[in-house]
């Protein structure tokens, strides 16, 4: 029983660490899959989750922070948009230059209003998301097993929680199911043939773009105002670029996206929980070992050891209409 | 939009142009320090003075340069194949086992002259080897490189704590750092060039790694200019499938370029390493291989471009730091966001005021001509 406690408390936490995880990635997942490459998924959180702490703190509102994210974080988007659609420039590079104005001016703004050395301020309760318990999650705890799966485990998340896992199956179906997502995925595969169909590719991408950058404001939201209360420099950490690698790890589907990310939270979850601890069978395992292990795994993916990752085949090529 | 760029003078292309985008940068720079309710005409004159304004100062600006000519170098080899080698800092970073093992195996009986080629050599080769993984994967197994790099600059750091921490660290010691090495470990520094203009660098580390920075800015130029493996490198990067016509072996080229890319980012180790700390520290890299991208970007990845834009960045850096004591609200973050802003602007964005100019000079020149324009169709 010990075990199993231990077990519900290591899954608890890696679906709180998967969360922006997978927010981040089923938003390069619209990005990507109409043809725009983004690494610039770390910065937008980053950014993100400085305006929602900040908006929360100063209007005192959850919702206006988070408000506020996805409007900082869809500005960013919109200026990797201009850049790869408009200007027809490098996506990785734009994509960079985004991380980095991100990186250097949550810190600088953050400093000139707040004066906390790059913090907001710590959010109250009514300022930040609280957790909501499931109905009768209470009087089920005392079943075995079942109820302390559905009471600690399923229960006591923040919205934003239920809302991630949520989008994957209406990812899911937006991309399979409706106008929106064939013409989503065809722009991202071959923009000839949907701008011979009379539809617009650039105002195509811009959408998918968009999309990116309205979920990579959740996360970020998500990150300052539920998983902490409050922004703290630097806090997104290398999750962009985890959710990146969760992304081509997943193949750019969306379910396969939701299982990559609690795959590598539930690794980071352990490298937290074994700090110290040996593994059984394995005996000591550095942290280090188990933090790269993410990276590690998708390169070995990347390398076509176990299945072969094809990209969407217009991706990172900026389309030129024929006149 | 479909309409190609018109040809202009070369001055334009590589010299207007490139230096257009740079005043935008750091004209929003400019607007950035004004939303902290700071001037940003006092912070440019801070920034110069620190930099320039005594020999310390240049000294340490001299310093940073080096660093950046290394990883700017690095990142621009690799654009000449078309590959995008986002892994200079991790390359860097494991690079720095190259520098620190032959130090300290050497330090104690070897004089510097020795154990410096020894460090060339060993951290041209971890760089080297560090690149070579992603640049195999790319060549044999077709996985992009930049997403390779990215995840080796993670798999790198994660490496190198557990190395710092468990295996070099000296027993008893707390910081995770090797020991100091002895004076076989120390580069000479480079006091006399910069006291024969009459300057004083003080305490500034400004040492012999950046005339080795400087030799590696000219073999690079003969490499890819003037010798058979840079042409078939820049046929590469032009026209992967022209160069395949011509029979050149492109996994054979993309390994050897990571390989070069790697190398020039490791040898960077070499600066922090034995020119100024005496020991490998935790995070020495301190974000130098990202700064390679802005400074191959805005020197359009040419060492005659790289050289000048590693030391304005050198300037950033040195004068940042002078900025933060005098302006407290303006913090060393601030040269992140410039950082960003010059690969916006001069990379992302390198033609957004092409067209501009472009009209610019041909109204000049019709009016000169005193023809009207041919109509555009």
């Amino acid at each position: 029983m010990e075990y199993f406690d231990t077990l519900i408390v290591i899954l608890q936490s890696t679906i709180r660490v998967s969360v922006p995880l997978i927010l981040a990635a089923l938003a390069g997942l619209y990005s990507e899959r109409a043809g725009i490459f983004d690494i610039g998924l770390e910065g937008k959180m980053l950014a993100a989750a400085f305006a929602g702490g900040a908006a929360a703190s100063v209007f005192g509102s959850a919702f206006i922070g988070l408000c506020a994210a996805v409007f900082v974080s869809v500005c960013l988007a919109i200026v990797h948009g201009f850049a790869s659609i408009t200007q027809r420039g490098n996506q990785i590079v734009s994509g960079v230059a985004i991380n980095f104005i991100a990186l250097g001016a949550t810190v600088i703004l953050g400093q000139a209003w707040f004066r906390q050395g790059g913090r907001t301020p710590q959010l109250r309760d009514g300022e930040r998301f609280t957790t909501v318990e499931l109905p009768f999650a209470a009087e089920l705890a005392d079943i075995p097993v079942l109820g302390s799966i559905y009471s600690n485990l399923l229960s006591g998340h923040f919205l934003l929680t239920y809302l991630a896992f949520a989008l994957v199956p209406f990812t899911w179906w937006v991309l399979y199911r409706t106008r929106f997502g064939l013409r989503l995925r065809a722009v991202g595969e071959n923009p000839g043939a949907v701008d011979t169909a009379g539809i617009s590719v650039t105002w195509m991408r811009y959408r998918a773009v968009i999309c990116c950058g309205i979920l990579c404001g959740v996360a970020g939201a998500y990150l300052s105002m539920a998983m902490t209360a409050g922004f703290v420099k630097g806090m997104t950490a290398g999750k962009g670029f985890i959710a990146l690698a969760a992304l081509i790890f997943a193949k750019w589907k969306p379910v396969n996206v939701m299982f990559a990310c609690l795959l590598f939270g539930f690794l980071d979850a352990m490298s937290i929980r074994m700090q110290g601890n040996p593994l059984p069978f394995i005996g000591m395992v550095p942290v280090q070992f188990m933090q790269a292990l993410p990276y590690l795994l998708t390169v070995i993916l990347l390398a076509g050891f176990i299945g072969k990752a094809i990209p969407p085949r217009a991706g990172g090529v900026p389309y030129v209409k024929e006149r | 939009m479909s309409v190609p760029y018109a040809k202009l003078p070369a001055w334009v292309d590589y010299g207007l142009i490139p230096l257009v985008n740079l005043a935008v940068a750091f004209l929003v720079a400019g607007l950035v320090v004004l939303a902290v309710g700071q001037s940003p005409l006092r912070a440019a004159t801070l920034l110069i003075e620190g930099a320039f304004g005594y020999g310390e100062g240049i000294g340490y600006t001299l310093y940073y340069a080096t660093n950046f000519i290394f990883t700017g170098l690095a990142v621009a080899v690799a654009f000449h194949c078309g590959l995008f080698n986002i892994g200079g800092e991790g390359q860097a970073y494991v690079a720095g086992l190259g520098v620190a093992l032959p130090c300290l195996w050497l330090d104690q009986f070897a004089p510097w002259y020795v154990v410096f080629p020894v460090a060339i050599l060993g951290a041209a080769l971890v760089g080297a080897f560090w690149a070579m993984i992603p640049g195999w994967l790319q060549a044999k197994r077709g996985s992009h490189v930049v997403i390779t790099t990215i995840m080796f600059n993670f798999i790198a750091s994660s490496l190198m704590v557990y190395v710092l921490v468990d295996v070099l660290k000296p027993t008893g010691s707390m910081a995770p750092q090797t020991r100091t090495f002895a004076d076989g470990g120390q580069l000479p520094r480079l006091d006399w060039l910069l006291a024969s203009v009459g300057l004083d660098i003080g305490g500034a580390p400004f040492n012999l790694s950046f005339l080795l920075a400087l030799v590696a800015a000219i073999v690079v130029w003969i490499v890819i200019w003037r010798t058979k493996l840079g042409y078939e490198i820049r046929t590469m990067g032009h026209s992967p499938s022209a160069a395949s016509y011509a029979g050149i072996r492109q996994s054979r080229i993309i390994i050897i370029t990571m390989m070069m890319s790697g190398a020039l980012a490791g040898m960077m180790a070499l600066n922090p390493i034995m020119g100024d700390q005496h020991s490998m520290q935790l995070d020495f890299v301190a974000g130098a291989g990202f700064v390679g991208i802005a400074v191959a970007l805005m020197g359009r990845s040419h060492p005659v471009g790289i050289v000048p834009a590693a030391i304005l960045f050198g300037v950033l850096y040195q004068g940042g730091a002078e900025i933060s004591f005098e302006m407290p609200e303006i913090s060393r973050d601030m040269i992140t966001i410039i950082q960003g802003l010059v690969i916006l602007f001069a990379g992302a964005l390198e033609n957004m005021f092409r067209p501009a100019i472009t009209t610019f000079f041909a109204t000049l020149g019709s009016a000169r001509a005193d023809k009207p324009l041919p109509a555009a169709e």
